[in-house]
């Protein structure tokens, strides 16, 4: 029986729950909310390791065999996402324990980070494309709470475009998703797969395709991200570290998943404005990771630059490329939420936002400025950290196939990531201190903490890229070949 | 009939455009609930306006409607309820903290 | 401020009753015939609205005293669980089951697990609703 794959989005839901009942006791909800992550995390390698000996593991709902029934599909990139997501948000729950206040913990902040949790996991695992709507949704739903909870008034400002644009966004969902089931008549997506290469994709399946394309750049801030740098930037460090972490990857899975699984027979069209999009949208993340002084914002166009990165993979489209991308995904899952615990843990100990008006943190807190370093080099790409193997792997990709303007799109982007995050180095990190001795914070060792093990994890990602590789690899293979996915949906009872 | 409800759903898709583009507030969350009617039309629409029984267990000798595009709107009208209610409750606090309800007000020109 | 609407509070205390009983019928119906949990939940979070609108929220809260976040919070929590329930029987995920029991004044009667899940689902709806009505209603005074 495969209800293993259930778990990782149950279990939230559930714990979630209880916590809701636990209100007054901080303390409880702390300890649960992090066990359950670890549980999560470790039930998650277990499916990892299965994927990898029994091929994909599915589960239908009540019994009801595709494609009749809604069901869960583990192959190796939902589950290599799911494990990672449910690390980060360990991590960054281990970070929010000292940072979020009291307040925020009796406002239910626990049981809506377990709801984005089992919100993002669900979406990963899902095989059915209304499913995957409604995962979506819980993730909205939960993160409409989170960026809000607290209201202070940059926040209400903020989160109400946030709320708004994702709704709008959910509705265009719905509308690709009805001329979808009109046309093919079915919502399994492996099932719509092989209808889609029976009936070949013409121009009205095309055309859903851009729908669709354009629905999961809104959630993925792909070319279409002007809400990002604005709501990333006001909720609490740890709250924005998990949405850097986590949110934009669930749009990025939906894009992969559809435009490996579905829709790939016209690369011509799709896959073209995919490259495009993605083109511009390192371009101008750029521009914005430049321009601005406040910490927030450089950090928040740092996520732009990374979705155009990662999606530059999916245009190139070879396998090798595919790969990269997957790898670049899960070190920027790391790396991002690291990038913003550090910049928010900045905030919280020189009390200012702006690079201009912090100097020589590293005198007062060594650990803090030598984890920016690390994470710099990490998101530049590199070697032996975490970032270096994506990139290179995205860069072959390219070169296989010609792409030579993508290719140096995307390597002058990770020069200009180094740059933006240099300048925050050099700035605030560098330099004459401007905290005395008697005004400097203590270092809260619940901030640090987790730092630290997203630094220990973006460099064993590096080193231990051998032992990750099959995975990856086992991954990419199903991505770039649909009959893998489809045959151990549509393939009978196991 | 699917031309007539195709119709209705552009009309409503027109309402709601108009509604989103203004400034205030409580437009645009009528305009996203009246976006969101259209596009229930839209999948009810899109599964085939058959003649025929209900899908139900009882009646099941008779041929009957897909049941499919009902159980999406349904679960649908439940997230849009949900959502809905979620962005007046917001719209209400962010009236009472920021003091306005005109969207231009509501810029985050705190520091560009 | 106290509405005295003599008329909406004499009608509303008898149509409160109907309404409610509407709702548990629509609850109990919702397995081969039109109803359900989600529709039931709505008839019977209105009738609640209801008492709140006739009366004020002092009266229904001594009266009904309830946290609706919990009611909400039982509700899935029952939902969910009777998917969980599934695991521990070894069945896939969300199975559901039925059987006819012989119960003293009803007879023979179809008992469904789909029940408790609607059950929970009605929960949830009741809660949701009532808290999101309370929490504009309650500082606009």
């Amino acid at each position: 029986m495969n209800n293993l794959i259930v778990l990782p989005l149950i279990i939230p839901i559930i714990v979630g729950i209880i916590l809701v009942f636990l209100r007054p006791y901080v303390k409880w909800q702390r300890v649960i909310s992090l066990l359950t992550m670890i549980g999560i995390a470790g039930i998650s390698l277990f499916i990892l390791n299965r994927v990898q000996t029994d091929g994909i593991i599915r589960l239908d709902f009540a019994g009801w065999e595709p494609p009749f029934g809604i069901l869960f599909v583990a192959d190796s990139f939902a589950m290599l996402l799911v494990l990672t997501a449910s690390v980060v948000t360990g991590i960054c729950l281990i970070h929010a324990f000292s940072s979020i206040g009291d307040k925020h913990e009796k406002m239910y902040f626990y049981p809506f980070v377990l709801f984005l949790v089992a919100g993002v996991n669900g979406s990963f695992l899902t095989g059915d494309l209304f499913n995957l709507f409604v995962c979506f949704e819980v993730m909205l739903l939960a993160s409409y709470v989170l960026i809000t909870l607290g209201g202070t008034k940059p926040q209400l400002r903020e989160s109400i475009k946030y709320v708004v644009i994702n709704v709008l966004a959910s509705w265009f969902f719905l509308v690709a998703l009805a001329y979808l089931y009109g046309t093919v008549g079915t919502l399994n997506m492996a099932h719509i797969s092989e209808r889609v290469a029976e009936s070949g994709q013409g121009p009205l399946l095309t055309t859903i395709s851009i729908l669709f394309l354009v629905v999961f750049s809104l959630k993925a801030g792909l070319l279409l991200f002007f809400w990002l740098p604005g709501s990333y930037s006001v909720p609490p460090t740890a709250v924005a570290a998990l949405f850097g972490a986590l949110l934009t990857k669930v749009g990025i899975y939906a894009l992969f998943r559809t435009f490996t699984l579905i829709f790939y027979h016209e690369p011509l069209i799709s896959h073209t404005v995919i490259g495009i999009m993605a083109g511009i949208t390192l371009i101008v993340g750029c521009i914005g990771a430049i321009a601005f002084k406040d910490v927030r914002l450089i950090v928040s166009y740092n996520v732009v630059i990374a979705v155009g990165f990662i999606m530059i993979g999916l245009a190139v489209g070879t396998e090798t490329s595919i790969a990269g991308s997957i790898y670049y995904v899960i070190h920027d899952m790391i790396a991002k939420a690291m990038l913003f615990l550090l910049a928010g843990t900045m905030i919280y100990l020189t009390g200012k936002s702006k690079i201009d008006e912090m100097s020589g943190l590293i005198r007062n807190y060594p650990v803090f400025g030598w984890m920016f370093f690390l994470v710099t080099c990490s998101l530049a790409g590199i070697p032996p950290l975490s970032g270096f193997v994506g990139k290179i792997l995205v860069g072959q990709g390219s070169i296989e196939s010609g792409s030579y303007i993508l290719l140096a799109l995307a390597f002058i982007s990770s020069i200009v990531v180094l740059y933006s995050l240099l300048r925050i180095f050099l700035n605030t990190i560098f330099g004459e201190t401007i905290i005395s001795l008697e005004d400097e914070k203590p270092m809260e060792m619940g901030m640090i903490i987790p730092i630290v093990l997203l630094g220990i994890a973006t460099i064993s990602l590096g080193l231990g890229a051998e032992v990750i590789s099959s995975y990856v690899t086992d991954a990419a293979h199903t991505l770039s070949n649909p009959s893998v996915y489809i045959d151990a949906v549509m393939g009978g009872n196991k | 009939m699917e031309t007539l409800i195709i119709m209705l759903i552009g009309i409503l898709v027109a309402v709601a455009t108009y509604l989103i583009l203004s400034r205030n507030i409580i437009r645009i969350i009528l305009g996203t609930a009246v976006f969101s009617h259209a596009v229930h039309l839209l999948i009810l629409t899109m599964g085939d306006l058959k003649q025929g029984n209900v899908p139900l267990l009882k009646e099941a000798d008779a041929p009957y409607a897909d049941a499919l595009p009902q159980a999406l709107i349904l679960t649908a009208i439940v997230i849009s309820f949900a959502v809905t209610a979620f962005i007046l409750v917001l719209a209400y606090r962010t009236y009472q903290d920021v003091g306005t309800d005109d969207l231009d007000k509501l810029r985050g020109a705190k520091d560009e | 401020m106290k509405i005295n609407d003599v008329i909406l509070r004499t009608i509303s205390r008898i149509v409160v009753f109907i309404i409610l009983t509407f709702g548990v019928y629509l609850f109990l119906s919702g397995h081969n015939t039109p109803g359900g949990g989600f529709i039931g939940g709505l008839v019977l979070a209105s009738a609640i609205v209801l008492l709140y609108l006739s009366t004020d929220i002092e009266t229904v809260k001594k009266s009904l005293p309830l946290d609706f976040k919990y009611v909400a919070a039982i509700g899935v929590l029952l939902a969910t669980s009777t998917g969980f329930g599934s695991i521990v029987f070894g069945v896939p995920f969300m199975s559901q089951t039925f059987a006819y029991f012989d119960l003293p004044i009803f007879g023979k009667t179809e008992l469904t697990t789909v029940t408790i899940f609607e059950a929970g689902v009605a929960l949830t709806v009741v809660g949701v609703l009532v808290t999101i009505i309370l929490s504009i209603s309650e500082d606009g005074g």
